[in-house]
């Protein structure tokens, strides 16, 4: 790898562990759809702050982009209040009007603003590492590493400190207003926080591809575990394991590295939904299939015990009635018979079934319950 | 002072609550001297006093000219059929709802300054299960009002979160992730984080919604043991045949208040028949030891 290439990466890496910071909070709030938004109208903050400072590096643009954030979700907020529109409408307004306003400026003043809208929408990180960090002439690597990395040192140092106050309003916001810690501080603090962050991905990744890198790792770490701080380190771990895979995907297909980052991502989901060891669909099945089981044994010893000693006894505990009575096709019968009699529940003898001692006090069991 | 089974106005004299809370005092021999929940040593025994509430969401009213006066070591259930603005009003007194009229006094202060002396316990839909965290860590989030912002709960946080715990007969689950607990252990655990809050004044939002037999005995120790202990429970309460066995103190609300008072004097037929329409007629007074059959 050639000191440029690993600049990539290493920015591509910051990047997806920056947004996986306020990730993790943003979906536990179930407000995953609100970082859409906000990484699209956070350009209308930068434009707006670049139409005053006139300096594409200026900090100020972060600071525009950041309040422009937060007036979307004083607005998608104000828009949900009427009573008119649900939560998700009142996004799907507001964003795009934000959005068009910014696109409207920039393909005005094209000609006098490096920023064009295909950057904005896919990111440039290819071209990361043109854009240096020269303070006083001194070369000290991309800018946008410097940059991206005093986001990701934010993000880190918010969680960190108001850890308590983020879990507490994420769990339960009432409980947190009647303790006096303000839902809405906190909220909007969150809020400011992915701004910001979605600022610097967004020079980074595109505004489109913010969104998987914030919601993608928080969806898989908690598909993976049920501790928070783990979840935590998971979704920053997924998604800086999801930066390397994507950009080597890029490499190999000679593809746009940002679209590979958010594709691996999307596998990265695909691979937890199924084989998480807990709450993965394969799990579940699993879970479903062995209920089957045990449910069909527990009906055949409950329905031996019911006629043991009774006069239709021999005729309700052959094999054959109780493939009948029970419904049940003949390869299903004979394997629920096998099961029962691997575990010493009954033993067979001339196509009847008899219970053991230990069978007779399971299906007790079973019964009670 | 008598129940308003007449349907008159809800609020009758100047201040009649002062002297029942201070009858009430006096029967429960309370003290002055340094306590949290009197810093003035006025007095004030009303723990909680909610003067007419007033409360409407667009322009249905759903809490109409409401008082609330619950004395000082009272427990006290709030009654009324669905949509009577129960919980609301319990969200009001919390702060957590501005009312478009009247005002909340906890201890005779703002429940700003009181934040301290109140716990709450939220229904337990009110939350997401499924949240990543344990049952000793929901615990320990009934500490964090008194450390305040920024500051981590410690080991005396922790040892705090697991008498409580063991005070609600869940010490041997702290571990446990909150989405493998049974309805019931939910609520001993929302329980056990007021607990931990060690309030003067204990809020609930139907404690025994949907509970096993264990957790009804649990709940109801647990609220005998903060009564004899001079606390005060305010709860919303839907099962009318066990008002007279658990609390002390009721008020009776549809929107307006009904009535309020000691259960004995409160909770009559003729009150709970204004509160329910007549639909649930004779299910209190059918159990009321002092009420005696009408001369045939």
């Amino acid at each position: 790898m050639t000191p440029a290439q690993l600049q990539v990466l290493a920015v591509a890496v910051v990047v997806a562990a920056a947004c996986a910071v306020p990730g993790v909070f943003l979906v536990l709030r179930r407000m995953a759809m609100l970082s859409d938004a906000i990484s699209h109208t956070v350009l209308l903050g930068i434009v707006l702050a670049f139409l005053v400072v006139a300096d594409l590096r200026s900090p100020i643009l972060i600071v525009g982009a950041a309040l422009v954030g937060l007036l979307t979700v004083a607005l998608v907020e104000a828009v949900n209040r009427t009573g008119l529109v649900r939560e998700d409408t009142a996004i799907g307004l507001v964003f795009p009007a934000l959005f068009s306003i910014a696109v409207i400026l920039i393909s005005s003043l094209a000609g006098n603003v490096h920023l064009d809208t295909h950057a904005v929408l896919l990111g440039e990180i290819a071209f990361a590492p043109f854009n240096r960090f020269t303070p006083f002439g001194v070369d000290l690597g991309p800018a946008a590493l410097w940059v991206m990395g005093g986001i990701l040192l934010l993000d880190a140092l918010f969680a960190a400190v108001f850890y308590k106050e983020l879990k507490l309003s994420a769990f339960d916001p009432a409980l947190a207003a009647a303790l006096g810690f303000s839902p809405a501080l906190i909220h909007y603090g969150l809020m400011a926080l992915v701004s910001v962050t979605a600022v610097g991905a967004f020079d980074a990744v595109g505004s489109i591809l913010v969104v998987a890198l914030m919601v993608g790792p928080p969806a898989c770490a908690y598909l993976l575990t049920d501790r928070l701080p783990r979840m935590l380190m998971l979704s920053v771990g997924i998604g800086a394991a999801s930066a390397v895979g994507g950009y080597w995907l890029a490499r190999v297909l000679d593809a746009n590295i940002a679209g590979a980052m958010a594709a691996v991502v999307g596998a990265a989901f695909g691979l937890t939904l199924a084989f998480a060891p807990q709450r993965g669909l394969l799990a579940a099945a699993q879970r479903r299939r062995r209920q089957r089981w045990t449910f069909a044994r527990q009906l055949l010893l409950i329905h031996l015990a019911t006629h043991e000693g009774s006069a239709s006894e021999a005729a309700e505990s052959r094999l054959d009635h109780m493939q009948r009575h029970m419904r049940w096709p003949a390869a299903f019968t004979a394997r629920v018979v096998q099961t029962a009699a691997d575990r010493n529940l009954v033993v067979q003898r001339d196509a009847r079934l008899y219970l053991t001692d230990h069978g007779r006090a399971e299906a007790r069991a079973a019964a009670v319950r | 002072m008598s129940a308003r089974a007449d349907g008159g106005p809800a609020r009758a004299g100047a201040d009649p609550a002062a002297s029942r809370a201070n009858a009430d005092a006096a029967a429960n021999g309370a003290g002055t001297g340094a306590d949290p929940a009197d810093p003035d040593g006025r007095g004030e025994l009303l723990a909680v006093h909610a003067t007419d509430v007033t409360l409407a969401y667009q322009q249905r009213p759903v809490l109409w000219d409401v008082d609330l006066e619950v004395p000082r070591g009272a427990l006290m259930a709030i009654v009324g059929p669905n949509g009577a603005g129960k919980t609301t009003l319990l969200r009001t007194v919390l702060g957590l709802l501005r009312p478009a009229a009247g005002g909340v006094r906890i201890f005779g202060r703002p429940y700003a300054e009181q934040r301290r002396l109140v716990a709450y316990v939220p229904q337990r839909s009110s939350v997401d299960w499924d949240f990543p965290t344990t049952v000793l860590d929901v615990v320990t989030m009934g500490t964090y009002g008194g450390l305040g912002w920024v500051r981590r709960p410690g080991a005396s946080e922790r040892r705090r979160a697991q008498a409580a715990l063991a005070q609600v007969g869940m010490q041997d689950y702290e571990a446990r992730q909150i989405s493998q607990l049974s309805g019931g252990q939910q609520q001993r655990v929302f329980l056990a984080r007021a607990l931990v809050q060690d309030a003067q004044v204990y809020l609930m939002d139907e404690p025994f919604q949907g509970v096993d037999a264990t957790t009804e005995r649990t709940i109801v120790e647990l609220l005998r043991a903060l009564r004899a202990d001079g606390r005060t429970v305010v709860a919303v309460h839907h099962d009318l045949q066990t008002v007279r066995e658990y609390f002390t103190h009721v008020t009776l609300l549809n929107v307006r208040r009904i009535a309020d008072g000691p259960v004995a004097e409160a909770f009559t037929e003729a009150n709970l028949r204004l509160t329910y329409g007549g639909r649930m007629a004779g299910i209190g007074a059918a159990r009321a030891p002092d009420h005696a059959e009408p001369p045939a």
